[in-house]
This record gives structure tokens, C-alpha cells and sequence, in this order.
């Protein structure tokens, strides 16, 4: 930043020395126009990007069983708001009170993430971004892979053996298969929804 | 100025001071001996003042006199703060509200699953914008605000907003709105710094706090309207509004407006975050009505709990809005809905932001039900609950749910004594 600052004022001269810093700095000036902010490392956007997709790129390498779900699940004191295997704590639950038949819908079922999520994926990004509380994003890749494998296997998603990794976790088959909404294509100035006058 | 002139203008000063607080002793005498329960005329205490402290001088506070307050959202509803120190929601007072503005302190809070309320420094803070761009970004707060700024008006709601027949005012039903001015960096400005990929079609904004708080936002919307907005009616974010940056969303529910915005990564495909998560339904068309919010309106005075003191001459007063644009018209009926009146507005309306509606109305003392209803300038229009239930062609139930956002009308009953209630009991 400083550098191109450096070239705002002095103009054309600055360019050798500009040269210079970019060599010396991975933290260059990147903004084409207004000449701020710098570029982030590869290492800054690897530690910061938590967001996990559908494929599960993003994933970090690492594994976990329900059972090593189980120990996590009382280590890290999940237990203490969730409850014992998921229910009674002051938490939202985490698995199902209805021991339903597998053809009744996830829709009629509670709102439970490892049990209504369209992906696994998205329940191993929430554990790992928001849990647990007051100690988020202290959880190890295999403590997340294990708890993720303990939530499914209680709401009967996956068997208890299973052993879940960056490979595997993005193709569990979840309950809601591909019966839900999706996102509509945005437009500038149109209604919400297309004939909908309200 | 020499020395003697100096000395005259002090005497002079000194008798004028002396001389207005005369008058002005005198007049508050007077006009308070004509009242009943005044002071002794001339009292010393005629007209108490305010401590001239150091907090008052430095940033002011609202008079002892003035007692609006937030309220958990919804009433009986989890508890703000929770048993884990969390805030969950927080309702804005708008039975008491004037003009359009929330002050900063009264707009409403809610977040994602109840978080603690981080104390971000804004030295450390820095935005990172990745994904499909050609040139990855980091800035800092200082970065943000050499880029040229838009200062604009934008309401926000969330999504619980909802009212039924259990609510008491317009505070439940209403209160999880609030307006307010806001000042930042339009996304479509650091967008095009970053370089879209051809493949960027929507963008992930994720928060600083705790639980990192995430929404995927299409990034037409993103390139349209987006403020990375770090002011709020003419100074910085508060905290509880997402100190020092937020991304605004206008019209969109308010879950979507990422607080202490840390990144911004643009995607090719649609992202499910949490609160994605929390939108799911079963069917396309009602998942589309859940993130641009339709036209609504309140009013919200006389609204439930409040009381006309007899028959005679009122002004009906309430908000308007839409997520799809401006508030084009609204109408007022006193009558239960049987006639409907063209309001006026007391501020231009503009794109997602509340507008400011009335009515003069002169009321005859019999009972009634008032309501409002409006129409913005993208064609949609505010209906009946029954209306609604009718086009999906639904049973109409007292307890029915209005698909995505609850933008029904609201009516308020009024009793020959002059009570309002929610009309919806």
C-alpha cells in the first residue's frame, strides 16, 4: 500500500521502486483503480475460508467414526447443552424424538440439522464455524469428521462403523434426498415471485 | 480590543444575562400561576434543569422523560439475553416512533442463533474479498473508506417479523423493522476492483462474530445495490448493528445482512450456509418468497394498547415498505376494510426504505377497525391474509401462515371507549 501511495505523489519516477517492493512483499497493492488494500497470502485465505460447499472442496483432510463421535461429544462438553445422545439439554436437540418409519418425510419430522441438511457437508461446516460454544473454531478436522459421523448415525443417516472423510462426506445420501426448494434466479425490479401479486 | 473595552463588554454581557433571566423568570411565573398544580410563582424550582455533566456534554441523552424501550421478540419467546449471555431478538418500540429514522439505539437485533456481541477493534479488523475474482482483496477499515461512498436510506427486517392474534402492540407484531440512514462503499465498487469472474454468480458474506454468521446473496443483487456500509445515521456502526462493517442487502430479510463482515467469497454455485439452512422449504415457489421481502405497511398510530381519548379529529399514522422497491401508494380504511383511503406521505418514498404515511381521520365514537394497505412501484401489492390463503388456494384458518415473509395486512380495533386492540384476536 505504502508503495503505491508513494507513486500517487512522486508519479512515473516511483515505478522502479514500486518494482522493487512488489518482488520483496507478497502484500502488494491490488486495487487497479483507487490503489488500496493489499493481496491476502494463500495461507491467509486457507486459515479464513471456513465456508464448505456442496462438493465439499474446501474440505481439510482427516477422518472420524460415530464412536470417536461419542467421546468428542463428552469431551467438549456438547453434552452439557445437547444433552445426553442428543436430547433434553437447553440446546436445540440433535436428533430426532420420533423413532419414524424411513418413508415418513423429513418435512414432517423436526428441524434438526443432521437430520433435514441436503448435505452432510453443511452440518460439518456448522460444527466446525459455531460450536462449541465460546470455544468455536477450536475443534480439530477429526474431531469435526468424528461428531459429524456421531450426529448422523443417531438420527440413523449413517451406520455406526462408518468412517467418515473428506472423500466420503459429500456423497452421504441424507434423508431429504433432493426434495426441497431451490433458489430462484434474482432479477433487478421483479417481483418475488413470477404471477405472485402480494 | 484594549483592556477598558474589553471590561464594558463584560458588564454589558453580565446585565443582558441578568436581564433575560428576568424575563424568562418571569414569564415561567406567570404562565405557572395559571395553572393549578404549579410552583409557588418565582420558585427556584419553577424549571429544573438538566446536570450539565460530562456525558451530556460529550454525547447526549434523551430526556428522563422518554422511556421507549426494545423488547425480546418475540413476548414469551427465548429471551434476550439468553441463559448463555447470547441476544437472540430484540423488537424496535415503533408504537412511539415519529418520522422515518430509527434512532441507532432503538433499531432492532437479531442474529444468527443468538450470539454473544463481539467488541471488534476496528485496527485489527480487515475484509477479504476471494472466490471467482482475479485479484483476491484485503482491507482494512482505513482502505474501505478511501473508495467513494453512497449514503442511503434502507429499512431492514427479519424474517420473524410476523404478527397474530396473540399480540398485544405494534411492537410484537411489527417491531422487528427498523429504518435507518446508512453510509459505506456500494459491493458493485469493490467487485469491480477484484475483477469478477465470467463464472461469479453468487457470493458468500460471512461475520466476524463467534458463530461466523453466513449468507449466500446472488451477485446480481450483490452487483445492483449492496452498501459494505460502515456508517449509521451519521456516525459509525453501533455494535449491535455490526461495528465497524456490515454488508447491506436492500429488501432482502434482514438474516442476509452480514454483520462485522469479515469475507466476502465469490462462488460459482449456491452456497448453503446455516442460515440457508433455516430457510428451507419443500417448494421452490415458497422458498421465493423468503428473500426479498413484499410490500408492507403498519400503522402504528392508534395501534393496540394505545387509547383515543374521545370522538374528534386524529391523524392515522403509520410505515410503509418493500423489499422489491418503493412504496408507491397506501391506503387507509377506517371502516374495516369496506372503503379504502388514499394516505399521504410525509417523506419522498424511496428504494427499501420506510416511507412515512397519514391519514386525517375524525372519528365518531363508535367501534371500528382501522387498517392500511400499499402498493410499490414494481407492481406488487399488500393483501388480506384471506386474499393470500385464497391464490395458493389453501383453507383460510385463523392460524394460517403466510408463505415467506408475513407482509399481510394488520388491522387494529377500536372500542367506543376510545382501546385499541390487535384486530387480529
Amino acid at each position: 500500500m505504502a508503495s503505491l501511495k508513494f507513486i500517487n505523489t512522486i508519479g512515473v519516477v516511483a515505478i522502479p521502486l514500486l518494482l522493487g517492493s512488489l518482488l520483496a512483499s507478497p502484500a502488494i497493492a491490488q486495487s487497479p483503480t483507487y490503489g488500496v488494500g493489499r493481496t491476502p497470502t494463500a495461507e491467509e485465505l486457507r486459515r479464513m475460508d471456513i465456508s464448505i460447499g456442496f462438493a465439499g472442496e474446501e474440505l481439510p483432510p482427516g477422518r472420524g467414526t460415530a464412536k470417536e463421535g461419542a467421546q468428542v461429544y463428552m469431551q467438549k462438553a456438547c453434552v452439557g447443552c445437547h444433552g445426553v445422545g442428543g436430547i433434553g439439554g437447553l440446546a436445540p436437540i440433535l436428533r430426532s424424538k420420533q423413532d419414524a418409519a424411513p418413508d415418513v418425510s423429513v418435512w414432517k419430522r423436526e428441524r434438526i440439522l443432521p437430520l433435514r441438511a441436503p448435505n452432510a457437508t453443511i452440518v460439518w461446516d456448522f460444527i466446525n464455524r459455531g460450536m462449541p460454544v465460546g470455544l468455536e473454531g477450536t475443534l480439530k478436522p477429526d474431531e469435526v469428521y468424528a461428531l459429524t459421523a456421531y450426529l448422523l448415525f443417531l438420527n440413523k443417516v449413517i451406520p455406526e462403523d462408518q468412517v467418515l472423510t473428506r472423500e466420503n462426506l459429500p456423497k452421504v445420501k441424507m434423508p431429504i434426498g433432493d426434495h426441497y426448494g431451490k433458489p430462484h434466479e434474482f432479477k433487478v425490479n421483479a417481483p418475488r415471485l413470477q404471477g405472485y401479486p402480494y | 480590543m484594549d483592556s477598558e473595552q474589553k471590561k464594558s463588554r463584560r458588564e454589558l454581557l453580565k446585565a443582558g444575562a441578568a436581564l433575560a433571566g428576568g424575563i424568562t423568570m418571569g414569564a415561567v411565573g406567570k404562565a405557572n400561576a395559571q395553572h393549578d398544580h404549579a410552583p409557588t410563582p418565582g420558585s427556584e424550582n419553577a424549571s429544573p434543569m438538566i446536570h450539565g455533566s460530562k456525558e451530556q456534554i460529550e454525547y447526549g441523552q434523551r430526556s428522563k422523560y422518554v422511556t421507549s424501550v426494545r423488547v425480546q421478540h418475540p413476548i414469551g419467546g427465548r429471551p434476550s439475553p439468553d441463559v448463555f449471555g447470547k441476544v437472540f431478538h430484540v423488537a424496535t418500540p415503533l408504537q412511539d416512533s415519529v418520522g422515518v429514522i430509527t434512532p441507532s439505539s432503538l433499531h432492532y437485533i437479531a442474529t444468527t442463533r443468538g450470539s454473544f456481541l463481539p467488541d471488534v477493534d476496528p485496527k485489527q479488523h480487515t475484509l477479504t474479498i476471494h472466490g471467482e475474482v482475479d485479484r483476491p482483496l484485503t482491507l482494512s477499515m482505513d482502505d474501505l473508506r478511501r473508495f467513494p461512498s453512497v449514503t442511503r436510506l434502507h429499512f431492514i427486517e427479519c424474517a420473524g417479523n410476523r404478527h397474530n392474534g396473540k399480540q398485544r402492540n405494534v411492537q410484537d407484531t411489527h417491531g422487528m423493522t427498523s429504518c435507518s440512514e446508512w453510509t459505506g462503499v456500494l459491493l458493485s465498487t469493490l467487485l469491480k476492483e477484484c475483477g469478477l469472474k465470467s463464472n461469479a454468480k453468487w457470493f458468500v458474506a460471512e461475520g466476524a462474530e463467534e458463530v461466523k454468521g453466513a449468507s449466500s446473496i446472488p451477485i446480481a443483487k450483490g452487483m445492483d445495490d449492496c452498501i459494505i456500509a460502515y456508517g449509521q445515521n451519521g456516525e459509525p456502526l453501533r455494535p449491535q448493528q455490526g461495528f465497524p462493517v456490515r454488508i447491506m442487502v436492500p429488501g432482502f430479510e434482514g438474516i442476509f445482512h452480514t454483520k462485522f463482515l469479515r469475507r466476502i467469497k465469490v462462488t460459482k454455485e449456491f452456497y448453503m450456509n446455516y442460515n440457508e439452512f433455516g430457510h428451507l422449504r419443500p417448494e421452490d415457489k415458497e422458498l421465493a418468497l423468503g428473500d426479498q421481502i413484499g410490500p408492507k405497511s403498519v400503522i402504528t398510530y392508534p395501534s393496540g394498547t394505545q387509547r383515543l381519548p374521545g370522538p374528534g379529529l386524529y391523524e392515522i399514522s403509520g410505515l410503509a415498505w418493500s423489499g422489491g422497491g418503493a412504496v408507491k401508494t397506501v391506503e387507509v380504511s377506517t371502516d374495516g376494510g369496506k372503503s379504502w383511503n388514499r394516505a399521504q406521505f410525509k417523506n419522498t418514498p424511496q428504494r427499501m426504505a420506510h416511507v412515512r404515511f397519514a391519514y386525517p381521520w375524525k372519528w365518531d365514537g363508535t367501534e371500528t377497525t382501522i387498517m392500511s394497505r400499499t402498493t410499490d412501484d414494481i407492481g406488487q401489492r399488500q393483501a388480506l391474509r384471506e386474499e393470500i390463503a385464497n391464490w395458493w388456494k389453501v383453507p383460510f384458518e385463523r392460524d394460517y401462515r403466510v408463505p415467506g415473509l408475513d407482509n399481510s395486512i394488520m388491522p387494529w380495533k377500536i372500542t367506543k371507549d376510545g382501546s385499541v386492540s390487535n384486530g387480529l384476536a
